[in-house]
């Protein structure tokens, strides 16, 4: 080699040597710090394995594509899943909303025909097909926020549909707005980031992430806190009030009425 | 009182008088059935009924009592403290008492009226409206005997000044509506948008972004200000408060003229309903219907937001919006239209 030759120079024969090492522990070190800190940005549950997309492939083969198409690209009978994310498998699948039942208005709730780990994989495959809205860390989901504020929030951008303590409410044509009371935290962030069915979509630039937690934080406020007032009737508002006050009242002002006119024996 | 007394038709007047307005009286026509047979009852009858009913009635005047001391008793010992449960507890228990202490009195009044005292059957009979020939005479004399003793006929001078000041008197009062003003004048038909007011987000006042606007979306907008103002922030807010939606540009049905007003397929219509001023935001977005939570009021955003169900009767103003440079959403103008509820002038 050239510098080993090479007596004259001013340079130490190592120089060479050196310059190589520092630049690879710069490169390398730097390399490995950045993979560290990305790793630590992205959710958990973004991070599939290929085992993982390909066990939710199957999942999805054999349970979704009839609707939704061979590569989830959508038929006449279901949308397209390209790009929703996981955020919305994991709220359509984990509600049991999907795979729906019977057509109608709107899919309901009900019981959860897959497990954690299958939700998971479903969600780990349709995420690996575009990118779309990841399932929130815990530390999103945390009811740790500002409970004031989440209310003027709630009251603001939901409570027109879900009623002012999330009651839920009707929609047209026999769509309706479900109660928040008993939806898990995860449910209610996924439901605000992909807007299923009728809801809109509150991306991030409408309502950030801390809206979300503050607006989390206050629905969690008003499930464990009792109606100081006495009994809410399902916090439904005026229907509720007026078919109690036509049914109960007034039956209770008929009978007293017939009892007064009554004769005694 | 005794039946014979009350029941006897021994008026002097015909108990009714069918020449007044009944034309036929058929032959048919169904008898006056009389009164019930008269029923004792078993307090009459028994002693023993007699002394338990008197019983039950000194037992629910009792029981008011427990219920009154009750509630006393409740006030003081279950009381509203920092924790809000204790609100419910104090205002049930209260409530219980006193509606034992207002029951209790109630239905022993009652009782002790239907079984204890006097039980007799009561008919009070109909008698026509028209005064005797004699009253009627009389009371033609009097008005007559009032007139001349006045002098209102004779005196024509007096009787027509009084006319004019009749005529007069009610001015004052209508003209103090006057006083119930100002006008609205134009308040009504302008908001606080105008050319370049940015879209802000409802409560932040934050600006939007056109690129924040993803399809599906809503956004709740003030204009920008708003957040700001000091006084009549609330009246502004109730006329200015706008809908975004963003929809795929291929949905919507624009007209000619309103083709520019929408930005991308992002358009922003007035909150306020066109029926009596309700917020319109239970927006589906499958359907692209508005829905208004008080009356069904239903508008399709994709066509104008027209009214598709329910008692509005005009669609909703559209604003129109483009982007200034930065690519934050402003309005090109106020409303076109006055938003909210029809007034008489418009």
């Amino acid at each position: 080699m050239a510098f080993m030759k090479n007596k004259g120079s001013r340079r130490s024969p190592f120089a060479a040597v050196l310059v190589m090492a520092a630049g690879l522990a710069l490169t390398g070190g730097g390399y490995a710090a950045a993979t560290a800190a990305v790793e630590q940005v992205k959710p958990a549950s973004a991070v599939a394995s290929a085992a993982q997309v390909e066990e939710g492939r199957k999942l999805f083969l054999a349970n979704c594509a009839s609707c939704h198409g061979k590569a989830a690209e959508g038929s006449a009978a279901g949308p397209s899943l390209i790009g929703v994310g996981a955020a919305s498998v994991d709220f359509q699948v984990g509600t049991g909303r999907m795979p729906g039942q019977a057509s109608g208005p709107q899919l309901e709730a009900k019981k959860v025909q897959f497990t954690q780990e299958q939700i998971d994989s479903l969600a780990a495959y349709v995420a690996s097909l575009a990118p779309g809205p990841a399932v929130p860390t815990e530390e999103m989901l945390a009811a740790d926020g500002d409970a004031t504020r989440g209310g003027e929030l709630f009251r603001i951008n939901c409570a027109m549909c879900h009623n002012a303590v999330g009651a839920g409410g009707a929609l047209t044509e026999g769509k309706f707005a479900p109660a928040l009371k008993g939806v898990e935290s995860k449910h209610i962030y996924e439901a605000m980031v992909t807007g299923p069915q009728n809801m809109p979509v509150f991306n991030d630039a409408n309502l950030t992430p801390e809206d979300k937690k503050d607006i989390i934080t206050y629905l969690k406020y008003v499930e464990e806190n009792p109606s100081a007032g006495g009994y809410e009737l399902a916090n439904l508002g005026p229907v509720v009030e007026g078919l109690f006050a036509w049914v109960f009242v007034l039956g209770l002002i008929i009978a007293i009425t017939i009892w007064l006119g009554a004769k005694s024996n | 009182m005794s039946n014979k007394s009350i029941t006897s038709a021994d008026s002097q007047e015909p108990e009714h008088d069918y020449a007044a307005g009944l034309a036929v009286i058929p032959a048919d026509r169904l008898q006056d059935p009389g009164l019930e047979p008269h029923r004792v009852r078993m307090t009459d009858k028994s002693v023993k009924h007699e002394k338990a009913a008197a019983r039950q009635v000194a037992a629910l005047f009792f029981t008011s009592i427990v219920g009154s001391a009750f509630a006393v008793y409740a006030y003081f010992a279950f009381p509203i403290t920092e924790e809000l449960g204790t609100v419910r507890l104090n205002t049930l228990l209260l409530g219980l008492g006193i509606t034992l202490g207002l029951l209790g009195i109630g239905i022993g009044a009652v009782h002790w009226a239907k079984t204890l005292m006097p039980d007799a059957e009561v008919s009070e009979e109909r008698h026509i409206a028209r005064g005797s020939e004699e009253v009627r005479a009389r009371a033609v004399e009097i008005i007559k005997l009032a007139d001349s003793e006045s002098g209102f006929s004779r005196r024509k001078l007096i009787r027509r000044s009084l006319y004019g000041a009749l005529a007069l008197f009610p001015l004052p009062a209508i003209m103090i509506f006057g006083d119930l003003g100002p006008n609205p004048g134009d308040t009504l038909r302008h908001t606080m948008w105008k050319k370049g007011t940015r879209l802000a987000k409802d409560p932040s006042g934050l600006p939007i972004k056109a690129s924040d606007v993803t399809i599906g979306s809503v956004f709740h907008v003030i204009p920008e200000g708003l957040s700001e103002l000091e006084h009549h922030k609330l009246e502004e807010k109730a006329k200015a408060a706008v809908l975004l939606v963003r929809l795929d540009p291929a949905d919507i049905k624009e007209s000619d003229e309103r083709k520019s007003w929408s930005y991308d397929g992002i358009v922003a219509y007035s909150k306020i309903c066109t029926h009596v001023g309700c917020p319109v935001a239970l927006y589906e977005q499958h359907t692209h219907h508005l829905l208004c939570p008080c009356h069904q009021s239903t508008f399709d955003v994709t066509d104008a937001c027209k009214v598709v169900f329910g008692p509005a009767s005009r669609p909703l103003p559209q604003l129109p919006i483009t982007v200034d440079a930065e690519g934050y959403l402003i309005a090109q103008s106020d409303f076109t239209e006055p938003v909210g509820p029809s007034f008489w002038e418009r």
